[in-house]
This record gives structure tokens, C-alpha cells and sequence, in this order.
């Protein structure tokens, strides 16, 4: 009897261990020393830009390198010229509005604002050269800017200002024989400092990232697999993969994890289940501006206080510009927790002329996205909020200039004179401005998708499901487990658990009194 | 040879302290999810929950073989007679200590509210907890190109059902812990559950209570 009763005790206990063990394996490995060892191996470039006699001329302007270019590679300008880099927008379906042109071209932000009469300074970033004015001529092959991109000599500068043209001290023979593969410093040298300065837009994306540690980003870690933008970021004809939501709309060439890691890559079933609802970044993005801080708020009604009738600016005990009188006042943050949406690829934005409430904050872009929605997942953002200019009067947003090349062009970096600003920049867009101004609050929502962090730190479960102000608090309109609860099941069972052991404790004392009476007796 | 009639059966016993493991276990892991108490961990809390919820069933699968062999259901068939008496035993006759009015016997091992409780337990309770917990576990998330029967949207009235389940299940187990002690003498019905025998008094005559009141405990 007892041998078969301890047989079966170690059956049970070996099905309960089995069935532990079992169930959460997946039977598939993920590839991940496959990546590993396809990373490990740095390509080669098979083709020596040194010994080109094309190259070895003295250069005297840049487009005499993009011409030299052409000489040989005599079809990718047409393919740059094509791509968002070069156009600066791309035609969007956006919801409600229909097909459109969009990108850094005609879209504002709650950051600088946006490029138009202000060309010279944020056009530095063009991959062209002199887009100082609208008579910028896009079809002008020679103005297409190759060595931004496929510099490898870590030499080429864009002056500051100059509408993309080069600094003039460069030696443009040395780096023009230097060219390949774009590496980090190449895309960084724009993406990481956009909003005017290190990390100020994205949070996810600053110069850390030239030389990132593992626990900065796993992939790009230069003692790891010292992955390059581009090995993501994959382009077919120059047209890249990946895209930023303040400027596109449509759920088309986004980089995903998934291309490289598959729909299931975790070992435990339970968590591979997650992926059907929860991007990749959620989980392993657990905190974002770890190591420069990124702007969180911009309060542009500050703006143009002066000392001295002189510009100034206030900076923090850590450095950090909490004030500047040509651009207002900022908060900023570091090793932040991400805020959380449903996210399905598509998103909407506000365009210039669209009308605004001022008593509300105004969207100037939003990703769509719901519980419901198969498509969707809770993806990590950063927030960027804002008070900025608008006309009080036709209720709009208000482009100023901002960046001044000449005295009295009503630049506010020189002026400080809004009315003026205003006045000048609503003109490039050809949208009449009505001469009162005001400010209102206005949000920007990025996702975050860079600075992944190692397994270890991965967000853990209870981060979560739980009670207490998890990660997800203020994601509602679904059942979370662990988060929440029916609040008439709860308070019906906690009644019923709590009226059974009353009835118990007093049935029970109602017999030991009893029973000592009749003892008693 | 023991004193006593066998009443459960060895593997009634196994069945039972099994399923009581078992149960506490799930109850633990299973209000940790919810949000209740923290002590393995969520993520491990769900992983031992599955566990324990698969053992569950296959137990389950076990039992109602072993209830069907051995027409052991017929215990759980609910009756009218003496039910009134039961009852008003648990309201005044206990601490009286009055005798009975069910005699326990190996064929018939429930008082008529023990058949009430118990068949309302595996016709609905264990079915409810099984049923909403295997949706729990196996339910679709909307995917394309699948079937889209059970929506990720059916989560909340799937696992608001298993909850309170739970909670049905939790004081059934106070009052169920709190019983144990009134039978012949405080500790007999625990005695037969771990040995699976118990000693019966003589048939009481009529007339003579006071052995009773020697050999009732509380």
C-alpha cells in the first residue's frame, strides 16, 4: 500500500516537473548565433576609392566630387534624387486628408518648428548642396551631397548655416577617396542632433551611439556585434527602410526586429505570446536617453527676454540649457521610462492652415491604434510637449523664422521680435497671418526604437501586471492580468471568503463555549 | 488489520490530497496573477500556474474515470431526506451535542449538505474553473488568417469568470478545512482521509446519549 502510494506521489511530481519544464520550451532555437557570427564578419569593400585618377584631382567645389561620383556610379543620383533623404517628403495617405506630400519639406514640429525662411541653418542636413531658398533646383544632379552619406574618412563637415555646403577647409580629394559604406558617424552626424543639439529630438538616438557601450545598445556595441545604422536600415535604390512618425503617415518600409529575429523568438511560449500585442521595443527598450538627456519640454512663450538688451542663456548644475532667449525655456530628462500607445503603423499629423482649439492641446502628430485593432501594438514613446506660436485671430499654427542671414529679415534669433517672425514666415508659407499671436500648448509623440537594452534588463513581467502604477497605467480600455480586476467580482468575493470565515469562527466558538459548559456540568 | 470499515479507497485518498495540494497550490500562484499577493514572481507565478493547471486536469480526467468505474457519482447524488435535519444539526443539535442524523457508512459517505455542496462543486465549480482556465490558456489572440472565434477582447469575461471561480473556490476550502472537525470526534474525518478507515460507534440505542457525550468531541 505505502509503496504504491509513494510510487504515485513520484509520478505526480515528476508529471508537475515535465509539465513546468515542457509546455514554456519552444522547440526552435532563436538564430541568435547565427546573427551573432553574420555580424561578426565586417564587409570588406572590394573596390579601392584611392586608386580612382577621378578622385585623386584638387577639388574645389563639392559638386565637382558628385560629378566625379556620377562618372562612374551613373545611376544612383537618380536614385538619390528620388528617396526622402534628397526630397525631403514623401506622398502620404494620411487619414482625413488624403494623399499628401509630407516630410521635413512642408511638416512642422513643436521643436525648431519648421524649415521654411529658415532654410540656411536646418538645411544643413539636406544630403544636398544650397538649399538656401525655394529656387533650390531639385533636379540638379550635381547638387546631390554623396560624401554625407558615404564619407568614411570621418573628415567631411557640413558648415553650419550654409544650406548643406560643406566646410570650406575640407580637403575634399582626401575624403572623397575615402568613401564606402555609410557607417554610425555618418547617419549621426544629423540623426543624433536634431532639434539643435545632442539628443534633444529623439531621445533614443545621440552621440553616445558613435561608441556605444552594451548596455547603451546591444547591437550596436562596439565591443559586440558593432552593428552599423545601415544593417538595419537596409536600402533598396537608396531608398532606405525606417522611417521617423513626426514625418510619415503610412504603414510602409519600417524596419522590424522581426526580420531578423523572427515572429517567436523567445524560448518561453508565454512570452513569444506577448508578441502578438506588444512590439519588441516595449519589453526591451526599458528605459531610453540613458546617457545624454533629451529635451521633454519647450516653452517658446519665454522666448526674447534679453539682458542688456543681449541675448542669454541659463544652464542647469549639470550643464544643461534650461533657457536660451532665442528659443525659450526647456525641461529635460534622462534615463526615462518610455510612455506607452497602441501604435498600427499609421498616424495622423497637423499640417499648416489646419485649425486648432486653443483651449486644448493641439496633436501635431498622433499614432493611431487601439486594443481592438489586430494590427496594433503597444509600442514605447517619448512625448515632446510644447508651447508654441499661433494666430490668436484664423486659429492656426504659426510658422516664424526664426534663423536670420541678414539684418532686418526679421529672423528671431537676431530680433526677438515675434510680430515680425511671424509676419515673415507665414509669408514663405503663403498662409496670411493676422497680426496677434499667442501660445498654445501643443504634443509631439516619438516612438522609441533605438538603444535596445540586454536580455538582463529587459522589462521585467510585474513592471506590467501589476496593481501598483505599473508601465501600463495609463494604457486603459483592456484587461491587463494582474493589473486589473472586476470591481464587483472582487468586492463579492472578498465579502463571501470574508462572511464564510466569520461564520466559521463563530460556529467554532459557539462549540468550544458549549462544549466547556457541558464539561462544566 | 485496522480497526474500523474502510471508507476511502486508496485512491480516493490520492485523489483528494492530490487535488487538495493542487488546488491550494493553484489558489496561490493563481491570486498572485491576479494581483493579490506577491511571492513567486508574476512570470513564474504563470508559468507554475499552467503547470499546475495541466496536473489539475489530467487529475481530473483520473477522478471522474475512477467516479464512473466505481459508481462512486451515486455518493454525490443530492437528496431531500434528512436534509432539514442536517441542517438544523449544524444550527443547534452540534452544540448539544446530539448525535448525528447521518450516520456515515462506506456507501454512504455525505450528509445530504455534503451532497448538495459537493455535486455543486463538480457540476459547476471544477467545471467552471476548468473551462474558463483552459480558455484562459488556449484562447486566440485575433491573428490573420486564423479563426478569430475568441478575440483577445474575450480575455476579460474569460478571466473575470476564473476569478470569481477563485473566490467560490477559496471559501469553499475555509468551510471545507473548518468541517473536517465536526465528525464522530474532532479529528476522525481526518483520520479516514489519510487512512482511509474509520471506527463507527455501536448503532446508538435510543436510549442511552451519554455514550455519545463521551466520544463527541467539540
Amino acid at each position: 500500500m505505502r509503496r504504491i502510494g509513494l510510487f504515485i506521489l513520484a509520478a505526480a511530481a515528476a508529471a508537475f516537473l515535465m509539465a513546468v519544464l515542457l509546455p514554456g520550451r519552444s522547440t526552435a532555437q532563436p538564430p541568435l548565433a547565427a546573427l551573432r557570427a553574420r555580424f561578426q564578419k565586417k564587409e570588406k569593400a572590394s573596390i579601392d576609392h584611392t586608386r580612382f585618377a577621378q578622385l585623386k584631382q584638387k577639388f574645389t567645389r563639392p559638386q565637382e566630387v558628385t560629378a566625379a561620383c556620377i562618372s562612374c556610379h551613373n545611376g544612383r543620383h537618380r536614385e538619390v534624387m528620388q528617396s526622402s533623404h534628397w526630397s525631403w517628403e514623401r506622398l502620404e495617405y494620411i487619414q482625413g486628408k488624403g494623399i499628401r506630400p509630407l516630410g521635413k519639406k512642408n511638416a512642422l514640429n513643436n521643436f525648431c518648428i519648421g524649415i521654411a525662411g529658415n532654410e540656411p541653418s536646418c538645411n544643413k542636413c539636406h544630403a544636398g548642396y544650397g538649399w538656401a531658398d525655394p529656387t533650390f533646383d531639385f533636379q540638379d544632379p550635381l547638387l546631390v551631397d554623396c560624401l554625407a552619406c558615404h564619407d568614411n574618412s570621418n573628415l567631411y563637415v557640413k558648415a553650419s548655416g550654409a544650406a548643406g555646403m560643406p566646410d570650406p577647409a575640407i580637403d575634399l580629394s582626401q575624403v572623397a577617396q575615402q568613401v564606402g559604406r555609410p557607417q554610425r558617424t555618418n547617419c549621426g552626424t544629423c540623426h543624433f542632433f536634431g532639434g539643435g543639439g545632442n539628443n534633444v529630438k529623439h531621445g533614443d538616438l545621440e552621440k553616445s551611439l558613435f561608441d556605444p557601450s552594451r548596455d547603451l545598445d546591444v547591437h550596436m556595441a562596439s565591443s559586440g556585434p558593432d552593428m552599423q545604422c545601415v544593417d538595419c536600415h537596409t536600402a533598396r535604390q537608396h531608398r532606405m527602410l525606417g522611417k521617423m512618425y513626426s514625418i510619415s503617415s503610412m504603414n510602409r518600409d519600417r524596419v522590424e526586429c522581426e526580420t531578423c529575429h523572427g515572429t517567436l523568438p523567445h524560448v518561453d511560449d508565454v512570452v513569444n505570446r506577448h508578441t502578438l500585442k506588444v512590439a519588441c521595443q516595449t519589453c526591451h527598450i526599458p528605459e531610453y536617453a540613458k546617457e545624454a538627456p533629451t529635451k521633454l519640454t519647450w516653452d517658446w512663450s519665454t522666448a526674447g527676454r534679453l539682458k542688456d538688451g543681449k541675448p542669454y542663456e541659463v544652464k542647469d548644475a549639470n550643464g544643461v540649457e534650461t533657457y536660451s532667449s532665442i528659443k525659450g525655456s526647456f525641461t529635460w530628462g534622462k534615463k526615462l521610462k518610455p510612455e506607452y500607445v497602441w501604435f498600427n503603423g499609421t498616424a495622423g499629423h497637423y499640417m499648416f492652415g489646419d485649425p486648432i482649439d486653443p483651449g486644448q492641446t493641439v496633436k501635431i502628430n498622433e499614432l493611431y491604434g487601439s486594443y481592438e485593432d489586430p494590427d496594433s501594438k503597444i509600442v514605447p514613446v517619448k512625448v515632446h510637449r510644447a508651447r508654441q506660436i499661433y494666430d490668436t485671430r484664423f486659429k492656426y499654427l504659426i510658422q516664424p523664422k526664426t534663423v536670420s542671414t541678414q539684418a532686418g529679415d526679421g529672423g528671431f534669433w537676431k530680433e526677438f521680435d515675434w510680430q515680425k517672425a511671424a509676419s515673415e514666415g507665414m509669408k514663405r508659407i503663403d498662409l496670411p497671418f493676422s497680426g496677434s499671436y499667442g501660445f498654445v500648448n501643443t504634443e509631439m509623440v516619438w516612438p522609441v526604437n533605438h538603444m535596445i537594452s540586454s536580455r538582463e534588463r529587459t522589462v521585467g513581467c510585474a513592471e506590467c501586471h501589476t496593481r501598483q502604477q505599473g508601465r501600463l497605467a495609463a494604457l486603459k480600455g483592456f484587461y491587463l492580468p494582474g493589473r486589473d480586476y472586476h470591481p464587483w467580482v472582487e468586492t463579492f468575493g472578498t465579502a463571501l471568503i470574508g462572511l464564510t470565515l466569520a461564520g466559521v469562527l463563530v460556529h467554532g466558538s459557539a462549540r468550544v463555549f458549549f462544549w466547556r459548559r457541558r464539561r462544566r456540568q | 488489520m485496522r480497526k474500523g470499515e474502510l471508507v476511502y479507497r486508496s485512491f480516493e485518498r490520492f485523489w483528494h490530497w492530490m487535488q487538495a495540494a493542487l488546488i491550494l497550490f493553484l489558489a496561490l500562484t493563481g491570486f498572485e496573477i491576479h494581483g493579490s499577493l506577491p511571492f513567486f514572481g508574476f512570470g513564474n507565478a504563470v508559468r507554475y500556474h499552467a503547470a499546475a493547471a495541466l496536473c489539475f486536469l489530467v487529475l481530473v480526467a483520473f477522478a471522474v474515470f475512477w467516479h464512473f468505474t466505481t459508481e462512486e457519482w451515486r455518493q454525490y447524488l443530492p437528496t431531500r431526506k434528512n436534509l432539514r435535519a442536517q441542517a438544523e444539526y449544524y444550527l443547534h443539535g452540534i452544540f448539544r451535542n446530539a448525535p448525528h442524523p447521518t450516520r456515515k457508512h462506506p456507501l454512504r459517505k455525505l450528509n445530504p449538505l455534503q451532497k448538495l455542496v459537493y455535486a455543486g462543486l463538480k457540476v459547476f465549480l471544477i467545471p467552471l474553473m476548468a473551462a474558463s482556465g483552459l480558455l484562459y490558456m488556449v484562447y486566440r489572440y485575433p491573428e490573420r488568417h486564423e479563426v478569430r472565434s475568441l478575440t483577445i477582447g474575450m480575455l476579460e469575461p474569460i478571466a473575470v469568470l476564473h476569478t470569481l471561480g477563485a473566490f467560490f473556490m477559496v471559501a469553499f476550502l475555509i468551510a471545507h478545512l473548518y468541517l473536517i472537525t465536526t465528525g464522530q470526534t474532532l479529528t476522525s474525518n481526518l483520520k479516514a482521509m489519510v487512512t482511509g478507515y474509520e471506527e463507527f460507534p455501536e448503532e446508538p440505542e435510543p436510549e442511552a446519549p451519554a455514550t455519545a457525550a463521551v466520544q463527541g468531541g467539540l
